[in-house]
């Protein structure tokens, strides 16, 4: 294997791994944020008990965030050397800016928010908490911009070997830019809700700690039914933007081989990559695709013959995962729904509660397949038409690279695992007999 | 200019990281011989818990505005060392673990495997970041392409080896000088204890850091053939560095610990100051050839990246500044045996907590 292979591995298990628990804590901290308020407001211990349980997951999930983060920073440098000293000049300045504006204040105040519980008042403890959870998803903003300018890269000049920044404003406006903002933070926020719910319901169903885990279930579930309305209302929004910027992602996503006017939709598709066609097509809709990508029935979808064979991305992972992430993305509000009719009859509904503990994984699989269509979709590009992944890769040794992979795949799944255990049995357990904490 | 300005702003967020991430990693690494129970080892892991975190974030800014503002140099930096950051970075990966999974489980063995993880996770980025930053000051076998012609072992010569055990040094000795300010009791007095102690070590080797220096690096050449570094408020910098040292040991032998941990810090933001200073206007030397040496000029992003990139530093250090600072101040005051019992009440529900009547 060369380094090339080996580095995009890496940095595949890295940020797969890293975005296993980003999600959870965008959305958390801003529950927990909204528990401490009602606290604060009417003195109602419960609020507390509930923002120091779901608190407690909260930091772990945020620490595995932070040191995972690092690693990520780094290694544009260690592994993508020759895109870092191609783009830099761009994608640099807003990984720079995220660290300054938004991380700095994060980190401080999730310590101060930990440590503070009974020295400062609710109020102000509640603000602490406010300001983990707007520096989350300020970080996450930044981030985002970051990656939507691989993918559609705009504002700047290719100038002395390098692409060179020309308008800042451009870069942080792009349209492009606010769909992947407005769609990740969609999926984060369903999922942190989901996860809420999911924990609830375990509780519910054994009836314990009714009234504490009803308030957490309802707040999750208002969070994931408007987020995941959002989420699908959006998502059609979105489709059409990657129609326009990336016209070979959303091919692959589709697997549609030939360029069409009026491009159907088909229920069931098996691609078949080397004959370049689909094995299976059935259930044709005409002009559905191209009513989804260009609010046209009749305009016309470029296929993947289109385009030369080496600009293609791989097709079937592509097709696959976008096929997960809308399946489920399509379930979520139907069961953020369910659970806000049955929202006064928890008690009573037991089935409702086992599909909400078991829907637990069911967000994680969404956003990590989501990433993938994002990621595999942009293929062969780094930066979408501007520099290829083959030619962004550092100029190192694939030994180091087999070294530090390994490496990567033992830390984090040791990591992973007592992440896991933490959260579950901390979960399973439950808050803490109700100490009066004043 | 732009360039130059920037320049020295890279240093200063290496300076500042150094100093505070070195006295977390530095405490890190002398857990085990300074703490005797499980109360200290608590008592040491509550003096750094509030802040590795904001600490570490200097790194993340250091490594950020790196890429942003000298994008050539991340490149031939983060590549070229690969295999000593990423041991850097498995180490922070396991010491921030560490901090923040420990005291969530009773069980002996979970701890214990924690402790390891916090004392190798300190160690190696204490000791690899020195290594690293003497073979800077040295020159890196850089060839024409930027491409770093060497491994782990050609970073492990005598003069970078000679870097790491200086910084090891400096960090455990600000770790504990920080461990004697937070603490009272036993504990205090033999984090007071090694703190003097080290201190002779650490002069004997930052004297032979500098005399090396003389021999294996450009940086004394560099500073007299250059008018602008040889003026008063550059010189000042060695001058401040060496009287911080001696400081230290002056106000620790008068059991003045803030003091003590303030000079320890001036000694390494002028260290630090002194070898980037040094370098100008090289960040990467060559020491195949100088003239593939990556520069201030050769490695720049473009004016207007720097300009932004000044105006956001500008807006936003001071504040970041502010409120760390202020979140310093209201963790200001020693750990006792008091927030283990307060601790121990709470079960392990939440995060350390302090105590209520601060």
């Amino acid at each position: 294997m060369d380094a090339l292979l080996l580095s995009r591995l890496q940095f595949a298990a890295a940020t797969y791994f890293h975005f296993l628990f980003v999600p959870l804590t965008l959305g958390l901290s801003i529950l927990i944020a909204l528990m401490e308020t009602r606290f604060a407001r009417s003195g109602d211990e419960e609020y507390r008990n509930m923002a120091r349980f779901w608190g407690k997951i909260f930091l772990i999930n945020f620490a595995i965030g932070v040191v995972t983060g690092i690693t990520l920073e780094f290694q544009f440098g260690t592994n993508w050397s020759r895109y870092s000293r191609y783009v830099g000049d761009v994608f640099g300045s807003l990984l720079a800016i995220e660290a300054t504006a938004a991380f700095f204040l994060e980190s401080t105040f999730i310590a101060v928010w930990a440590l503070t519980w009974n020295r400062l008042s609710a109020k102000a403890h509640a603000v602490t908490i406010w300001l983990v959870a707007f520096a989350s998803n300020l970080s996450a903003v930044w981030i985002l911009t970051a990656n939507a300018w691989m993918q559609h890269p705009v504002g700047y000049t290719l100038r002395g070997g390098r692409a060179e920044l020309t308008d800042f404003f451009a870069v942080v406006t792009q349209p492009f830019a606010w769909h992947t903002i407005v769609h990740t933070l969609s999926g984060a926020y369903i999922l942190s809700g989901m996860f809420v719910m999911g924990v609830s319901a375990y509780h519910l169903l054994r009836r314990q700690h009714v009234s504490f885990f009803s308030r957490s279930f309802r707040m999750g579930t208002v969070m994931a039914l408007i987020f995941s309305v959002v989420a699908v209302v959006h998502g059609h929004v979105q489709g059409s933007e990657v129609a326009k910027a990336q016209p070979t992602k959303l091919a692959a996503m589709e697997s549609l081989w030939e360029t069409k006017q009026k491009a159907p939709q088909h229920l069931l598709v098996i691609p078949d990559e080397k004959g370049e066609r689909n094995r299976l097509e059935l259930g044709a809709m005409p002009g559905v695709l191209s009513l989804l990508a260009y609010h046209d029935v009749n305009a016309t979808v470029r296929g993947l013959k289109d385009f030369p064979k080496e600009d293609r991305p791989p097709v079937t992972i592509t097709f696959l995962a976008f096929r997960i992430m809308i399946g489920l993305g399509f379930l979520f509000p139907v069961l953020a729904l369910w659970a806000f009719w049955k929202r006064n009859r928890l008690l009573e509904s037991p089935r409702l509660l086992k599909v909400m503990l078991y829907a637990i994984p069911l967000p994680y699989i969404a956003s990590q397949a989501g990433w993938t269509v994002t990621e595999v979709g942009r293929q062969p590009w780094v930066v979408y038409g501007v520099m290829r992944t083959a030619d962004a890769v550092s100029p190192i040794a694939p030994s180091q690279v087999a070294v530090s992979l390994t490496a990567f795949v033992v830390v984090y799944s040791l990591l992973g695992l007592a992440a896991f255990y933490l959260m579950a049995r901390h979960a399973k357990r439950g808050p803490a007999v109700e100490v009066a904490a004043s | 200019m732009l360039a130059s300005v920037w320049f020295v702003l890279w240093g200063l967020l290496w300076a500042v990281y150094f100093m505070l991430g070195g006295f977390d990693l530095g405490l890190g690494i002398m857990q085990p011989l300074v703490a005797r129970s499980e109360e200290d080892r608590r008592m040491i892991g509550q003096a750094m818990g509030p802040y590795w975190n904001g600490n570490e974030v200097w790194l993340i800014a250091a490594g950020g505005v790196t890429f942003a503002a000298f994008p050539t140099t991340y490149a031939v930096m983060f590549s070229g060392l690969y295999s000593a950051l990423m041991l850097i970075l498995f180490g922070l990966i396991l010491r921030g673990i560490a901090l923040e999974f420990r005291n969530q489980s009773h069980s002996g063995a979970w701890k214990s495997l924690w402790d390891a993880c916090l004392v190798v996770g300190s160690f190696l980025p204490a000791f690899l970041l020195g290594v690293a930053f003497a073979n800077i000051f040295q020159g890196l076998p850089i060839d024409q392409n930027g491409v770093f012609q060497g491994t782990l072992w050609t970073l492990l010569n005598p003069y970078g080896l000679l870097g790491g055990l200086l910084f090891l040094l400096l960090f455990m000795e600000h770790g504990t000088l920080w461990l004697a300010v937070k603490t009272t009791g036993p504990l205090h007095e033999r984090a007071g204890q090694w703190a003097k102690g080290l201190w002779w070590a650490l002069a004997a080797t930052a004297v032979g850091f500098l005399v090396a220096t003389w021999y294996a690096t450009r940086l004394y050449a560099n500073y007299i053939q250059n008018p602008m570094l040889f003026s008063v408020p550059i010189v000042l910098i060695p001058a401040v560095t060496v009287a911080a040292l001696f400081g230290i040991r002056l106000f620790a032998g008068k059991n003045r610990w803030g003091r003590a941990w303030i000079a320890s810090a001036l000694t390494i933001v002028g260290a630090t100051f002194f070898g980037v200073i040094g370098l100008y206007p090289n960040m990467l030397p060559s020491n195949l050839n100088p003239t593939y040496s990556l520069t201030v000029h050769n490695a720049a992003s473009s004016p207007l990246t720097l300009k932004i990139m000044l105006v956001v530093a500008i807006i936003f250090v001071p504040l970041v500044i502010a409120y760390q600072s202020w979140a310093y101040k209201l963790f200001h005051r020693t750990v006792s045996e008091e927030d283990l019992a307060y601790e121990e009440a709470y079960g392990q529900d939440i995060a350390p907590p302090v105590s209520s009547n601060g």
